[in-house]
């Protein structure tokens, strides 16, 4: 079995409340650094865990954090990005309803490191029945001496409070994030400045991911050496995975980084397999925003090596044949899933989240809605299918946010590894007419079928 | 819509919530208090956000209505027009839709004899398709203000309308309305 450094109490009765959460092991991590390390060796020692970034770019945790501008007389703020919206994740959720406190544990540690003494968790708007369930941590720590004024007799106070969104995707980049908790349209901002410099109310601020800040605390537990020999190269220490779709087991798993996926979808400790017997189609291996893989590249690289959960194999091949590994929203696919159905929900809910600052992202992803929504309901044609790689291109790379990238990645990847269904959507329109066509008969590819009978 | 200016005004209770809201924020920042007071007068005023409403808040936090207005018109969980007392939020989006989505949704139209989008002829349910709600591993699902529904199936789903009718109680992303699947 795996290490477990997140989950390893999950299931101890009542690892809700403070009292057994500390009777656990835990805030020990909190004494430790506040009565034996300064701020900046709580930050060495996340650097040399070699954490990354949880909630989709993997950016070196510890990096970020000595970018913070220490010069400024303004505040610092930390501020957990919770707002957990890219569709195929819900590990986030998951810690904070199951072990609030791990996550309070970790903002007590990473405000210490950056010399924050008021931070912000910023929760989606939709998860509000959690937003009871951290006040009541909160709560617990400050009554038990962990938050408020001069923390265990230490000269660090800290204050920190939640803050739900009210239904935006766009919400979770960091920029947007900030301009929603100050009370504004979730538009992201131009970048240079950046937080770091200039981010909540214009003072030097940090966005961390929930699962990225809950990290810390095993690392300061263990020491981040012993966290480093964890995984594979700068793929260091252990992941939250949301498993979803076509799965016996799905659920949130926490995997040590190095797993191979093909163990990770078949074996019992995790996915459990495909369901019901059937035929392993396709995955998509990071959220809804990376690309898409068939089978073959998913259990194996183009070179033919094992493919792991880590950045650096799940990338490999570029995206000519790989992916990322992004949040770590795992969605599986089976042979009877229609890829251009599943592709148009995404453009839909891609159009729906773009907060309309560029016209390539605002216009774009409606088009691409529009496109999809014809091939896949029988009224498309096969100029389409050049028509959509045209517009993903036009998008890509021209916009403010990375949101744009996002909405054209899928796109793209599902139209170079699954050409050929696209075609027979604008070829057969009237088998493509009933919503659960592969369902019935799963798509095969002629051209594969003619090989084998020459 | 039939609510004047002088109607709108948080109960003593109410009001004591938005001020401590707006106590998390530093001074001068009240803005910041936005959000979670939007979702408090949505929660207040019949689930949805009328003109009077929207310049109530505004007045509490010292800011232009027209500030409100941005806001309210950008989030998709604040409803600007009346919905029915329970509002049931079905996710679509792909790892829901793979999971059968699409059969809870139109069995939902059948049922509640709706489309997506309307409200039942007696006000009790209004019917939206949202986008992924972070319940992917237990798919098809629903929210009804602040309860997951989760691992659908027909029959659960009728279950749930039917307890929902019977407790005839107003949803809202604030509390849960106490049914049990
Ligand atoms: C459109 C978009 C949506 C995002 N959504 C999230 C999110 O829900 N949660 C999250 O942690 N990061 C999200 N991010 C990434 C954040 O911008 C930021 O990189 C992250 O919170 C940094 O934390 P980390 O370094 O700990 O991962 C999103 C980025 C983009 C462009
Ligand atoms: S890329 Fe899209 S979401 Fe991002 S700023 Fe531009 S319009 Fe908004
Ligand atoms: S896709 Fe429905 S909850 Fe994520």
């Amino acid at each position: 079995m795996g290490k477990k450094l997140l989950l390893a109490n999950i299931d101890v009765p009542g690892i809700r409340t403070f009292e057994v959460y500390r009777k656990q092991g835990g805030y020990a991590a909190v004494e430790k650094a506040l009565k034996s390390m300064t701020p900046d060796q709580v930050t060495e020692e996340v650097k040399t865990a070699g954490l990354r970034g949880r909630g989709g770019a993997g950016f070196p945790a510890g990096m970020k954090w000595s970018f913070i501008d220490k010069k400024s007389e303004k505040p610092r703020y930390l501020v957990c990005n919770a707002d957990e919206s890219e569709p195929g994740t819900f590990k986030d959720r998951y810690l904070m309803e199951r072990i609030p406190h791990l996550l309070v544990e970790g903002m007590i540690l990473a405000s210490y490191a950056l010399g924050a003494k008021t931070s912000y968790i910023y929760i989606r708007g939709e998860y509000m029945y959690i937003v009871g369930i951290l006040e009541k941590a909160i709560q617990e720590a400050y009554a038990a001496g962990f938050l408020g004024k001069n923390i265990l007799g230490t000269a660090y106070s800290l204050d920190v409070h939640v803050h739900p969104g009210a239904g935006a995707y766009i919400c979770g980049e960091e920029t947007a994030l900030l301009e929603s908790l100050e009370g504004k349209r979730g538009n992201p901002r131009l970048k240079p400045p950046f937080p770091a410099v200039s981010g909540l109310y214009a003072s030097p601020t940090v966005v961390n991911n929930v699962e990225t800040i809950a990290a810390v605390v095993p690392i300061i537990n263990e020491g981040g050496d012993n966290y480093s020999k964890i995984g594979i190269g700068k793929s260091t220490g252990t992941k939250l995975i949301s498993a979803s779709g076509h799965i016996n087991k799905p659920g949130v798993y926490e995997i040590e980084l190095g797993l191979p996926v093909e163990e990770f979808i078949n074996s019992e400790e995790y996915c459990g397999g495909i369901w019901k017997g059937r035929k392993l189609k396709a995955v998509i291996a990071g959220g809804s925003s990376v690309p898409i893989l068939p089978a073959n590249l998913i259990l194996k690289t183009a070179k033919g090596e094992p493919r792991l959960m880590t950045y650096e194999s799940l990338a490999d091949g570029g995206f000519q044949s790989g992916s990322m590994l992004g949040s770590g929203g795992f969605i599986v696919m089976d042979e009877t899933t229609c890829i251009v159905r599943n592709l148009w929900t995404f453009a839909r809910f891609y159009h729906h989240e773009s907060c309309g600052q560029c016209s390539p992202c605002r216009e774009g992803t409606g088009w691409m809605e529009k496109v999809l929504h014809r091939l896949e309901h029988g009224h498309g044609h096969m100029g389409d299918i050049d028509l959509l790689v045209d517009i993903a291109k036009k998008i890509e790379g021209n916009t403010i946010c990375p949101l744009g990238d996002a909405a054209a990645w899928p796109v793209a990847s599902a139209i170079r590894h699954f050409r050929e269904e696209f075609e027979f959507h604008a070829k057969y329109p009237e088998k493509v007419k009933d919503p659960k066509h592969f369902e019935k008969e799963p798509f095969r590819s002629e051209r594969q079928l003619e090989s084998v009978v020459s | 819509m039939s609510e004047t200016k002088a109607d709108v005004k948080f109960s003593a209770d109410a009001l004591a919530v938005a001020q401590k809201i707006i106590q998390r924020y530093p001074e001068g920042r009240q803005k910041s208090a936005l959000l979670p007071v939007l979702h408090l007068a949505q929660s207040e005023f019949n689930g949805w956000l009328s003109v009077p409403v929207m310049d109530y808040v505004a007045s509490l936090l010292s800011i232009k209505p027209i500030e409100v207005y941005e806001v309210a018109t950008f989030y998709s969980m604040y409803n600007l027009e009346p919905v029915g007392t329970c509002l049931l939020e079905v996710c679509r989006t792909g790892p829901c839709m793979v999971r059968g989505a699409d059969d809870i949704i139109s069995h939902l139209e059948g049922k509640l004899n709706i489309k997506v989008g309307e409200t039942t002829a007696d006000g009790m349910f209004t019917l939206k398709a949202v986008e992924c709600l972070g319940s992917c591993g237990t798919a098809p699902m629903l929210q009804c203000g602040a309860d997951f529904f989760e691992n659908l199936t027909a029959e659960k789903t009728d279950s749930l309308v039917e307890k929902l009718s019977a407790s005839n109680k107003r949803s809202s992303y604030l509390r849960t309305n106490g049914v049990n699947l």
